[in-house]
């Protein structure tokens, strides 16, 4: 039962990276930077936790800010540009991020034991989890209630006016500067918000991993963050959680029996399904059909 | 005082100029018609209202206060509003949400509160859109995503969704493009009824049967500069806007 539960605590990581990266996208904003933010939070929570001995929530809750931060300063420069040169400038900051952690020591002597972030060699021993006794469901639960709020919040966007202009932005940003919409703020907001929610996924991810070095934070992972929204759709977060199960769940576990093949059928079955899905598994019309076909109420009402 | 004043307004695409020291003053409650033959630097003078670019030399000046180096968004606050010839809707968004994302007047933000205006959900503006998709014909379709909309009806909402900014001045380019007669009688109803409520409306149009019929003035523009400007009747029998339209003999 582990195995799954682990499954399962990987799939709520992936899906809270794969929201950071909707929010962003909504706005027609294309973010290689997701995995930055993912690491300062998983940095962050861990050195927290290990060595300045706060509890999780309160550490989680630190990551969560400084993504946020962190998200909203790069924001503003980066959202000068557009398209493709964005794609650059956010990878360069990804790969900023990830090198500053593959140079970064700062070890302290715990119990005879040095602890912390050690360059290359990464940061080993962030024990919260079994140190207080936490099963591995507990911790899959817990992830799972981060993802639940994660997304009830974007879903909430969705239903409110701030979701109809980040997507308003998205589709066409000349018409949104006309009726009066700022740009930067919408962009920045959104970005800011990704950055919250990487971060907070970083420290998550850093705590049941406990151990995390720079290798995982580079363009593999800020690539999967974009991965999941596109296959899933932009109409609906719930879009994420299908298109994080689908890859995680059945492309990466449930196809290891394959071995090697499994790595080319990987590839290939991302592109039929994009190719069946060309908007992803849920887009704006599917979403109207299915929205008819329960007999939901109309928008307004 | 003009509603919206140009002085001597210049802007120049490296060596083309496509507007070339124009003077234009709009009254209030005018539908003030903007002429001229293609490439003539009407659009342009509309982009440089609604603040797409700068202007390379001269002023504008609405109600008074100078709007240069002002940008787009913030004119929208001032009460400049505009179309698109091409028309430029939120496809993916429904026809209710085209009309919600606009709500960012002054008088919109003083009504809610920062988190009733941005998290609230649709009926919070319930009051405010039922009126637009009225006047739009659209309230059957509220649900509709844009791009599903037939073209007429995409124009219609386009105009909506400028009026839910709740312009003082409205900015249409070429809002008849692409219609049949039938579509132009109803377009000209509702400009009629907009300068009615006090809408002042700058219109660019090839169409004359529209131009003819709902402007107060018009100013004719030849190669960037205004070559003409008068009531319909006097445009109509001018020689120099005959020659520029027309081309053909030299005086």
């Amino acid at each position: 039962m582990d195995f799954y539960f682990g499954l399962a605590q990987i799939i709520g990581v992936h899906t809270l990276i794969g929201l950071s990266a909707y929010i962003v996208l909504l706005t027609g904003q294309v973010s290689l930077a997701q995995a930055g933010f993912f690491a300062v939070g998983a940095y962050v929570a861990g050195m927290l936790t290990v060595l300045a001995g706060w509890a999780i929530l309160p550490a989680l809750a630190a990551s969560a800010v400084l993504g946020a931060v962190v998200a909203c300063a790069v924001g503003f420069p980066a959202l000068r540009v557009k398209g493709l040169m964005l794609v650059i400038v956010t990878l360069a900051f990804g790969e900023g991020v990830r090198l500053f952690f593959f140079n970064f020591d700062y070890q302290v002597a715990k119990g005879g034991v040095k602890l912390g972030p050690l360059g290359s060699e990464g940061f080993r021993q962030i024990r919260y989890f079994p140190e207080n006794g936490w099963t591995t469901m507990d911790v899959m639960l817990f992830i799972w209630v981060f993802v639940t709020l994660a997304m009830a919040l974007l879903w909430w966007f969705d239903r409110s006016r701030y979701g109809a202009v980040l997507r308003a932005v998205g589709e066409d940003e000349l018409a949104a500067q006309s009726v009066g919409l700022n740009l930067t703020a919408v962009k920045v907001s959104a970005m800011t918000i990704g950055g919250a929610i990487a971060g907070l996924g970083g420290g998550i991810y850093a705590h049941y991993t406990t151990h995390i070095e720079h290798a995982s934070f580079g363009i593999l992972l800020a690539t999967f963050a974009l991965a999941y929204p596109i296959l899933g759709g932009l109409g609906s977060v719930f879009g994420t959680l299908l298109a994080a199960m689908f890859v995680q769940g059945f492309l990466v576990e449930g196809l290891r029996f394959l071995g090697d093949w499994r790595n080319l059928l990987f590839g290939a079955l991302i592109v039929l399904a994009m190719n069946v899905r060309p908007k992803g598994f849920l887009d704006a019309p599917t979403l109207l059909g299915l929205k008819r076909l329960f007999g939901g109420k109309s928008g307004a009402a | 005082m003009a509603l919206l004043e140009l002085k001597a307004v210049s802007r120049h695409f490296g060596g083309v100029r496509a507007v070339d020291g124009l003077d234009l003053s709009v009254e209030q409650g005018q539908v003030f018609g903007l002429l001229g033959p293609n490439g003539s630097g009407k659009r342009t003078t509309v982009n440089l209202v609604s603040g797409l670019f700068p202007l390379s030399s001269g002023s504008v000046t609405f109600q008074g206060n100078s709007l240069d180096g002002l940008a787009t968004h913030l004119r929208l606050q001032t009460g400049i509003a505009r179309t698109f010839q091409n028309i430029r809707l939120f496809g993916q968004l429904s026809v209710w949400q085209n009309l919600w994302v606009a709500q960012n007047s002054p008088q919109d933000r003083a009504r809610h509160g920062f988190f009733a205006r941005w998290l609230g959900g649709q009926s919070g503006a319930r009051e405010e859109i039922l009126p637009l998709l009225e006047f739009s014909g659209l309230a059957h379709k509220q649900d509709e995503l844009a791009s599903n909309l037939s073209f007429g009806e995409q124009r219609r909402l386009e105009l909506a969704r400028a009026m839910a900014t709740r312009p003082k001045l409205l900015l249409l380019d070429e809002p008849a493009a692409g219609m049949n007669s039938e579509e132009v009688g109803q377009l000209r109803e509702r400009i009629l009824s907009l300068r009615g409520s006090g809408v002042t409306i700058l219109l660019v149009e090839h169409v004359m049967e529209l131009v003819m019929g709902v402007t107060d003035c018009i100013a004719v523009l030849n190669f960037g500069q205004k070559i003409a400007e008068g009531t319909p009747a006097e445009i109509q029998a001018n020689p120099a806007v005959r020659k520029a339209y027309l081309g053909g003999e030299t005086a």
